[in-house]
């Protein structure tokens, strides 16, 4: 009786691991995207604001897709890990500067000129590796309460007036881009010491824009530097009146006033260059850049597609002269954040 | 899980039976298990040959920065603040309900060990969503404290039931105060159970990644995830500052215990003895519980509760819970039955056989306890990009990376299990001519067969709850209960992130309770 329910456990004992194995074998793992016709896009775009356009690209295209959802910084690092052997086909990214961090490592095809043209020129790569598909407004975020009128310039923020007031989003790819324009407009030097000022300054560091819109609500900090679209998604989520906050976006080309884009490209090591165009073609459409502006609250970058109503218009802001594609030297630009004691 | 180790061996136990004196190990059992220590080694040795791969110079610049030190002081801050305050909360819970007339004592008791229950980063979302300015050291400390008392709480508990009474009584007796009778007697009595308490927590702390993170506060632990794609080198070097620091607080421990002597003579009369009166005391005292009770307990399951109704409301994603369920639970089984056919030749032969090399080989496989699940997966992702790139980010590696974390309590079910079965059977099945792998299959399994299941469940169970070598190896848009709750309560999506905390909880519960269980017979010592 004994051997009995002992073998009857034994066997019970061997076959549950093989079945675990075999069913964690055709789990969601099991296909890859490299030759299939299933479709990779690694994505440092939220999988909130990404996954609904996304299941319509499916419905519309009758593509598979298949998301790797991650920071966008982290994605791009991981992308030139992989190299070609990467089994990303799309990378959708949150700053043109990992964009370019790519194209220099020669990762992304070039895209025809169909897709190219979509877009104004300055909002694609000058080589044609990679395309915006929405524009991204710097502001500066502030309480009225504590401020009459917000500073014009980011480089006032190292000021007294401003000591412990200041928020930022340090780890964030968009600050990241941020730094690198200022780079580029102020040179390093005048970066790293406007990053340490900062710092000496008692700067609150959060983890996001979201963040930083409850730290100013909360009275913690009374201006933070964040991007435009986080302000109106919590403005429609909890009406006018609930938001304490207010927008500047700032004049005269200056840094804090970088028009960044969401944009993407596709792998040169991917099998499913036509998918992956395809997929393109279809973020560039005029139902995902509706989607872009209308739920997302961002600037679409396709003729003819309207600018959300509450926006300021894309061609009133004034945004420092500076080439997208100069944005590409990440790396410096985390380190130097990190060099002055922020990340 | 941890405390149910194989040390619970008491000489002269009915069950247990001296490994027989003939033993020899078998070459291929000997063999097996070398094998298996190899494998568990892999991840620290080539994540040292990686930290230092461009030499000594780099990495002692890369290592000597501002923010390491900074890192070092927060890691270790936080872990000492919260090892004290698991100390105050576990020592003093376990004082009023071992030694006092505290009503509803076997309740308090029971309620006091619910927080195992609660993974500390679910306890970090459900105090973020709560109070979301909570964040940082003030908000880790205070999750980690709740979350870790319990280690210090029980094996507290049990001592004081041990412990000899008359010390404290002969000390009452020579006029000391109940005041200084705790600290001179009592506090003594139970310190070598305090400080392995203490250890654990510590260690706790030290590996936590979930709950550091949700609450943004910068540790060792964080920063390696953080810098895991971006800069592989520095992410490695930090891990093995993380792991030095670990060995040493092991080391400190190890010898500081070495060195105390706190012996009983003889048995001990067991006499009834009457608890202690609170007197006015009382009601401070039960309202300290309600507090940690309420903090611990309550709170989560409350807030859980909230979000729950709220974001359901929003509409609940049940495809989306039901594929991560389906993927958590796949997962976690195939590391459960990984974990324990790796632990089989380890643990059947440190049963079997006494010596040096099995004792050697079965501590290797311990390894796991003390690297962070972060840095195991951290060398593996590494590993497989350089030369297992087929293996890169698929779920096998997943799988064996939850193998290699949880394979000491795979070891440690195995071991026990076949301690507890009589090697007689094995010599009449040799003696009669079967061969060893037969009388392995025929004799030995399925004696130990119930012990090594309850192990394999309980790493099944763990590795549910496993949050940062998921989301580090995890196959591209492979979602876990853990991972989905991260990405929640990362967004601030608190609603979405309630049924998956939920049911983490659930889970989490049923190891949880078979600890409270045992918590008599605990010894607490690993």
């Amino acid at each position: 009786m004994r051997a009995f329910t002992s073998g009857r456990r034994g066997l019970l004992v061997t076959a549950l691991p093989v079945f675990a194995l075999f069913t964690a074998g055709c789990g969601p793992a099991a296909d890859d995207g490299g030759g299939d016709d299933t479709v990779t896009i690694y994505s440092g775009r939220e999988e909130d604001l990404v996954q609904p356009i996304i299941d319509r690209l499916e419905e519309e295209t009758g593509l598979q897709v298949e998301v790797r959802y991650g920071d966008t910084a982290d994605l791009a690092a991981q992308l030139q890990t992989e190299g070609d052997r990467s089994e990303g086909d799309v990378y959708l990214a949150q700053d043109a500067g990992s964009l370019g961090l790519l194209v220099q490592d020669g990762l992304l095809a070039e895209l025809p000129s169909d897709i190219l043209d979509r877009v104004p020129e300055e909002y694609r790569a000058d080589s044609g590796e990679w395309v915006g598909l929405s524009g991204r407004s710097r502001v500066i975020a502030y309480d009225p309460e504590e401020v009459d009128t917000p500073p014009d310039s980011v480089m006032d923020l190292t000021g007294d007036e401003w000591e412990g007031k200041v928020g930022i989003a340090p780890t964030n790819g968009s600050f990241q881009a941020f730094v690198t324009a200022l780079r580029v407009i102020e040179g390093d030097e005048a970066a790293q010491r406007w990053l340490q000022d900062l710092n000496d300054n008692g700067v609150q560091s959060y983890e996001n824009n979201r963040a930083m819109l409850d730290a100013l609500d909360n009275g913690e900090i009374a201006v933070s530097l964040n991007n435009h679209y986080y302000w109106y998604e919590r403005v429609k989520e909890q009406g006018e009146d609930a938001v304490g906050s207010e927008l500047h976006y700032l004049p005269d080309g200056d840094a804090g006033a970088l028009v960044n884009v969401s944009g993407a490209g596709v792998l040169a090591a991917s099998g499913n260059q036509e998918e992956a165009q395809q997929a393109l073609e279809f973020l560039l459409g005029e139902e995902a850049q509706e989607y872009f502006t209308q739920e997302t609250s961002e600037y679409p970058l396709v003729e003819g597609v309207e600018t959300m109503e509450e926006l300021p218009e894309l061609s009133e802001l004034q945004q420092p002269d500076i080439d997208l594609s100069d944005l590409h030297s990440l790396e410096e630009s985390v380190e130097m954040i990190q060099e002055a004691g922020l990340a | 899980m941890t405390l149910a180790g194989p040390r619970s061996r008491r000489p002269g136990g009915t069950n247990e039976v001296r490994p027989g004196r003939s033993a020899s190990p078998s070459p291929a059992l000997l063999g097996l298990s070398a094998l298996v220590a190899g494998i568990a080694l892999l991840p620290l040795v080539y994540l040292l040959i990686l930290a230092f791969q461009d030499g000594w110079q780099d990495a002692a610049g890369e290592l000597f920065r501002e923010t390491t030190l900074r890192l070092v002081m927060n890691s270790l801050g936080l872990a000492a603040a919260t090892t004290v305050g698991g100390l105050v909360i576990g020592v003093g819970l376990a004082w009023l309900i071992a030694r006092t007339r505290l009503p509803g004592r076997r309740m308090w008791a029971l309620v006091a060990t619910l927080p195992l229950a609660i993974p500390s980063y679910v306890a970090a979302f459900v105090w973020i969503s709560a109070f979301p300015w909570l964040n940082g050291f003030d908000g880790s400390v205070i999750v980690l404290t709740l979350s870790t008392y319990p280690y210090i709480f029980l094996p507290v508990l049990a001592a004081l039931g041990r412990a000899d009474r008359d010390q404290e009584e002969v000390a009452r007796s020579l006029g000391k105060g109940p005041v200084a009778t705790f600290f001179q007697v009592t506090a003594r009595q139970v310190q070598p159970a305090a400080a392995a308490g203490a250890l654990l927590a510590a260690l706790y702390v030290l590996s936590d990644f979930g709950s550091v993170s949700i609450m943004r506060y910068d540790t060792f632990t964080r920063i390696i995830f953080a810098r895991a794609n971006l800069d592989h080198v520095s992410a490695a070097l930090l891990s093995c500052v993380l792991i030095a620091i670990t060995v040493l607080i092991l080391w400190g421990e190890a010898r500081s215990r070495g060195r105390a002597r706190f012996s009983r003579v003889g048995a001990g009369a067991t006499r009834a003895r009457q608890q202690g009166r609170l007197g006015v005391w009382t009601f401070p005292a039960v309202l300290a519980c309600a507090a940690v009770a309420g903090l611990a307990v309550v709170l989560p399951l409350v807030s859980i509760g909230y979000w729950l109704v709220r974001g359901s409301s929003a509409g609940l994603d049940g495809p989306m819970l039901l594929e991560a369920s389906l993927t958590t639970l796949a997962v976690s089984a195939a590391g459960a039955a990984l974990a324990t056919v790796l632990a089989l030749p380890v643990g059947v032969l440190a049963a079997r056989n006494p010596g040096p090399v099995p004792q050697l080989l079965e501590r290797i496989t311990w390894l796991g306890y003390s690297l962070p699940g972060i840095v195991v997966a951290l060398s593996l992702v590494y590993f497989a990009v350089h030369y297992a790139y087929p293996l890169y980010q698929e779920s096998p590696l997943l799988v064996f990376a939850y193998a290699l974390l949880f394979l000491p309590a795979a070891v440690g079910a195995v071991r026990s299990a076949v301690a507890q079965s009589p090697p007689g059977l094995e010599e009449v099945a040799r003696s009669l001519g079967s061969p060893p792998p037969r009388v392995f299959a025929r004799v030995t399994l399925p004696l130990a067969t119930p012990g090594i299941a309850a192990g394999a469940a309980l790493v099944f169970l763990t590795c549910m709850k496993e949050l940062p070598a998921t989301l580090l190896l995890r196959p591209t848009g492979m979602e876990t209960m853990a991972t989905r709750l991260w990405t929640h309560t990362a967004s601030g999506a608190y609603g979405a992130a309630a049924p998956y905390a939920a049911l983490l909880v659930v889970l989490a519960a049923v190891p949880a309770f078979l600890l409270g269980r045992k918590a008599n017979g605990l010894e607490g010592d690993r």
